[in-house]
């Protein structure tokens, strides 16, 4: 076998054999995420996110228009700081609101837009003022169970 | 009493046997590495070994990769949809593949693929009496003709289990994200959020270049030990196909003890 052609062949598989490395370290572990179409960061802060997750869709209408890009902890006001990266080609009014959803019963969480009013739209820096935590279920079951018991109280007077 | 003395010696006589093989594994192994100078330093002979142990087991790692991850997604999205958590799919292929299956079953295809070359190769080098031959030409044939091969076989086995959890990933993208339909984002998302570069993809690494070391050494070891006769060589070869598939499957076992239990593992 030619000498230069087996080299070539080996300089492609150890290339190969790299990359798939590379691809397994940044896109499978996420070592470093990359962005590729035009978007703007718009901020939300959130009392509980529940079990939102860097890189969940975020959805209006059911259709997705952005994505997760941080999530952050404001040790001033005890809040969840999460940075949508929303893509350019979708505009909302600037009093629209975010509130935290569940895909499903136990499924994946997204953050919904719904679009307010304004005339302003949203721009690269802004913040989404009107904001829903995301529901927590314990919570949910420790309401249920005082208001049983409550209802119950009142029933045996 | 006379059998059960028979029976005991017998058995004392086996693992004499096997004590002595293993020792003189070992002697070979570390004379090996000793003498793997030559193998660095003229790299064109391990880069030939690199060619034929790695660039031609690509086609049926590649192949073989696409469809366990083809396969993963389509039983991962049957199970996982009745959860009503289908998004998940990504974790599981991506942890199954980086941690388990992309090392073994990588490392099985290459024992059988390049495994068995190899020993059939040196085995008939020494029946034919070319091992023998550079002896009496004072060339040293363990730095010579088995070093390359172990060093090229240990190089391209963690390439090549890196190749199979990629392309494993890239069947299970295509099925589960182009043909099924999960979101694409919480697909990729998820999986970042759950694969650890340290603990999954740096271990699944690990464990491809220890199964590498080991199917090398039994099958360089399996050639050169072969009876150099056409019935040895076939024998040897089976051996080192046999015996390196459970020596994958011990490690491991042994391995994943190691890295993924008692604490934060490695």
């Amino acid at each position: 076998m030619n000498r230069s052609i087996m080299d070539l062949w080996v300089g492609v598989f150890a290339a190969a054999g790299l990359l798939a490395l590379l691809f397994l370290a940044l896109k499978v572990g996420n070592l470093a995420s990359f962005s590729t179409s035009q978007t703007y960061a718009v901020e939300v802060r959130f009392g509980n996110i529940g079990g939102l997750k860097v890189r969940a869709p975020v959805k209006s209408a059911g259709v997705v228009v952005g994505r997760v890009a941080r999530i952050g902890f404001d040790s001033d006001s005890y809040k969840a700081v999460v940075t949508l990266n929303m893509d350019g080609a979708y505009r909302f009014p600037s009093d629209s609101s975010a509130k935290i959803l569940t895909a499903g019963l136990l499924g994946e969480q997204y953050i919904g837009i719904e679009a307010g009013g304004d005339s302003a739209m949203l721009k690269g820096g802004d913040r989404i003022r009107l904001a829903q935590d995301a529901v927590v279920l314990e919570n949910l079951i420790g309401q249920f169970m005082t208001s049983q018991a409550a209802n119950g109280k009142g029933a045996s007077k | 009493m006379q059998a059960l003395r028979a029976f005991i010696e017998s058995l004392g006589h086996r693992v004499n046997g096997m004590v002595l093989r293993l020792g003189f594994a070992s002697r070979f192994f570390f004379y090996m590495l000793l003498h793997s100078g030559t193998a660095m330093r003229r790299f064109r002979l391990t880069l030939r070994e690199i060619y034929f142990a790695g660039v031609l087991s690509l086609i049926i790692i590649l192949v073989s990769g696409t469809f366990v991850g083809m396969v993963l997604a389509l039983q991962g999205y049957e199970t996982l949809q009745r959860f009503g958590s289908t998004e998940a799919l990504g974790i599981l292929l991506a942890l199954s593949l980086v941690r388990e299956l992309g090392p073994v079953v990588a490392g099985l295809l290459f024992a059988s693929r390049a495994g068995s070359a190899i020993t059939a190769e040196i085995g008939l080098m020494k029946a034919t009496e070319q091992i023998a031959a550079m002896e009496m030409m004072a060339v040293d044939p363990i730095a010579r003709v088995i070093a390359p091969r172990f060093w090229g076989g240990a190089i391209s086995m963690p390439l090549l289990a890196a190749l199979f959890s990629a392309a494993g990933i890239f069947g299970g993208y295509l099925i589960g994200v182009q043909l099924i339909g999960i979101d694409e984002g919480a697909f990729w998302s998820q999986m970042q959020a759950a694969v650890d570069v340290r603990k999954d993809i740096v271990n699944g690494v690990i464990k491809s270049v220890v199964f590498g070391i080991a199917v090398c050494w039994i099958a360089v070891f399996e050639g050169y030990d072969a009876p150099p006769t056409a019935e040895g060589v076939s024998g040897a070869t089976t051996r080192t196909v046999v015996t390196s598939s459970l020596a994958i499957l011990a490690l491991d076992f042994v391995l994943t003890a190691f890295m993924f239990t008692g604490g934060n593992g490695l």
